[in-house]
């Protein structure tokens, strides 16, 4: 692996208060290439993924996109490299439809007047570069949808926008069995379309069956970023509960926390 | 106006039982979405009624409460029919469907305005005062009281938007100190009659019975045009569209309704044609119609309408996208109380004069339930300005029909009351239903 990651944190500190959140995390994201954000409860997941995101800025640490060093101070600042974030709670205007809520905030016009016929069409286009064929009509409310087709409506809002990052957070949590599968698939293609996507799950078997890499969270600090092939099942889940397994991971978890 | 309404079955949704998805999803015909064709008259119909059983019932209770209330009383009480009760109708309910169309935007936020009708009642005062008192030409007049109301609206939606107090709180401060404003203005009380022509004719004047067949006409073609186009451009792309049958449907009843209204109007009513001739469209109806059209474009077709929708319908996923929610919840405040102005104007046009009732009383509960019996949600993100036309025309007929049956006052309000109860447990019922999947 020559080639320069997408998005490489290195070192990354933040802190709340008199909390230390993230201790020197580092983190690599490939184009083409899903990489699974895995951790326990309070590990920093989600701190780490809104510091991606921009909504908290780091307060030490490189944030290097294609290979550049960036500086994400807001959300705007993220959308503009390409790095779009789905959020567990979606944030879809329930009393919206497909392509309203796609195009939220960034609609097409002509004139004063909203063009919905060419959002109409790209929302279309998009859903179906993305293979989507669960939804029926671009014109229904999302209040009439299932989780898994709002999912995939958040996902496809978020892929709209030529965007190179997708950081997907735990998008497959409130699904059944059937969704989630389908979910899966699509994060899938996201990464077969040539993005970068890192996923965060809980659930082991949604992170086999579609990582390539494996980055494991423990206690606020990078236990180990390894290929998913190079794991297994229970390797990864050593790795989340005390932060090593074997050779992998944190070796000295005393010595770590007094540094 | 009644077409406006049935814009409804417009979206060729189908909503899908929540219980077959597991299996629909993973079998789904991908030509679906590959190739979008027009669908079908009898899918278009499927999916209205699937919509309606799903709790999006839209203007429906309105239009079948109207028809079924039209009926009622002209069986009781033929004079209902008449030419002259008729044009009666339409210029009572005018002032408070201003007013309720305003309330629209501001209940689609899921934000309420109680001091609506008395800061109707203040920009009425402006007006007679500067009219009467000052001498000032009839624009200066009536822009001052747009402006009044603009200003009005700029100080609930502020501190709405950026204090933070509760809609329902600041307006009933408003509704409280608005009462007292118009009653500082008028002098304690002294009733300020109007006399200049312009102001009285809006309310008290028609248009010459060519004229209306005129303007009915111009409406008509432009309604036609804009729908063909946008269905031509849309099958152009390969969109679905409406289907032409209905698209033909829908201008016919549009052409229909509006010429039987239009004759109506246009025969004489007057008592005694020797003493006075009474006939055509009052001005007023020209008045509503091109409001109504203003805020529909503004609330359908404009971006800002969107943001409106999406504020009302999750604010969190409106800040989101980036949309500036004070801004929109501020604008909203704007618009209510700026139509409020018109209700008032209108209201001094109709009364002559204006009095420290002007805008009190039951105008303020008549138009919220008129906006809410037409079908926009109390607790926001659904409703158009159409709503308000429709619930309004209710009101008035429940109104005008009891009061030509004899009833007194405290029947009508007694039963208003009522109506206006049964629509918000329609509202809270179709919520629930939907929130259930």
């Amino acid at each position: 692996m020559t080639e320069t990651p997408l998005l490489e944190l290195r070192g990354i500190d933040k802190r709340f208060g008199p909390v230390q959140v993230l201790h020197d995390v580092a983190l690599t994201a490939r184009a083409g290439e899903v990489t699974a954000l895995v951790g326990d409860n309070g590990a920093g997941k989600s701190t780490l993924v809104k510091c991606i995101g921009g909504i908290h800025p780091v307060d030490a640490g490189e944030y290097l996109f294609e290979g550049r060093p960036v500086q994400v101070h807001s959300p705007r600042d993220a959308a503009a490299l390409g790095v779009e974030i789905v959020y567990q709670d979606l944030a879809l205007c329930d009393n919206l439809d497909i392509v309203q809520n796609m195009f939220l905030g960034r609609e097409k016009r002509r004139g004063l007047v909203l063009d919905d016929a060419t959002m109409e069409e790209m929302a279309a286009a998009t859903l179906k570069s993305l293979s989507v064929r669960t939804v029926k009509s671009l014109r229904q409310k999302v209040s009439s949808l299932s989780g898994g087709q709002r999912q995939t409506v958040a996902i496809a809002k978020a892929v709209l926008w030529n965007s190179k990052l997708v950081v997907l957070d735990e998008p497959t949590a409130a699904l059944g069995v059937a969704q989630t599968a389908q979910v899966l698939e699509l994060v899938r293609r996201l990464a077969d379309n040539g993005l970068a996507v890192v996923l965060i799950s809980h659930n082991m078997n949604d992170v086999f069956a579609v990582a390539d890499r494996i980055a494991a969270l423990h206690l606020g600090r990078t236990a180990a970023q390894v290929r998913a092939s190079d794991v297994t099942h229970a390797q990864v889940v050593e790795l989340i509960t005390a932060g090593r397994s074997g050779d992998l991971g944190l070796q000295d978890t005393s010595k770590g926390a007094a540094a | 106006m009644t077409a406006l309404a049935s814009e409804q079955p417009e979206q060729p949704g189908k909503t899908e039982q929540p219980g077959k998805n597991g299996t629909s999803e993973r079998t789904g015909e991908p030509e679906k979405t590959a190739r979008p064709t027009g669908p079908g008259l009898a899918e278009l119909g499927r999916g209205y009624l699937d919509r309606i059983r799903a709790g999006e019932l839209g203007s429906l209770p309105a239009v079948a409460g109207l028809v079924v209330l039209c009926v009622f009383f002209s069986l009781l009480r033929p004079v209902f029919l008449s030419n002259l009760n008729f044009a009666n109708l339409l210029t009572q309910s005018a002032g408070s469907i201003a007013i309720a169309m305003g309330l629209v935007f501001v209940l689609l936020l899921g934000e309420i305005d109680l001091s609506a009708g008395y800061a109707s009642g203040v920009c009425a005062a402006v007006l007679a005062i500067l009219l009467t008192n000052h001498g000032w030409p009839w624009y200066g007049a009536v822009a001052a009281a747009l402006l009044t109301g603009a200003v009005i609206g700029l100080l609930l939606g502020t501190l709405v938007a950026k204090v933070g107090i509760p809609s329902f709180v600041v307006t009933l401060a408003a509704f409280l100190g608005f009462q007292g404003v118009v009653l500082m203005l008028l002098k304690e009380g002294t009733n300020v009659s109007i006399k200049d022509p312009t102001v009285l004719a809006i309310a008290n004047n028609n248009l010459s019975p060519v004229l209306g067949w005129l303007l009915l006409a111009g409406c008509a073609v432009g309604y036609a045009a804009l729908q063909v186009r946008r269905s031509r451009d849309r099958s152009r792309r390969g969109l679905a569209g409406t289907p032409p049958v209905l698209l033909a449907v829908r201008i016919g009843a549009v052409v229909v309704l509006g010429a039987v209204a239009v004759d109506l109007l246009n025969q004489e009513r007057s008592r005694n044609v020797l003493v006075s001739s009474l006939k055509g469209v009052p001005l007023v109806v020209p008045v509503i119609g091109a409001l109504l059209l203003l805020g529909t474009f503004t609330l359908q077709r404009t971006n800002f309408g969107l943001h409106v929708y999406a504020v009302g319908g999750s604010p969190e996923a409106a800040r989101r996208a980036g949309i500036n929610v004070a801004f929109i919840r501020i604008a909203a405040f704007v618009i209510c109380s700026c139509l409020a102005a018109v209700g008032g104007v209108i209201a001094a046009s109709r009364g002559n004069s204006v009095d420290p009732n002007t805008g009190g009383s039951n105008v303020l509960l008549l138009a919220v339930g008129s906006a809410v019996i037409g079908g926009t949600s109390l607790f926001g993100g659904r409703g158009r300005v159409v709503d308000a036309v429709l619930g309004g025309l209710v009101v008035a007929v429940i109104q005008n029909g009891m009061g030509l049956m004899g009833y007194s006052s405290g029947v009508k309000y007694a039963v208003t009351g009522s109506v206006l109860l049964v629509a918000a447990g329609v509202d809270a019922m179709s919520r629930r239903r939907t929130a259930q999947r």
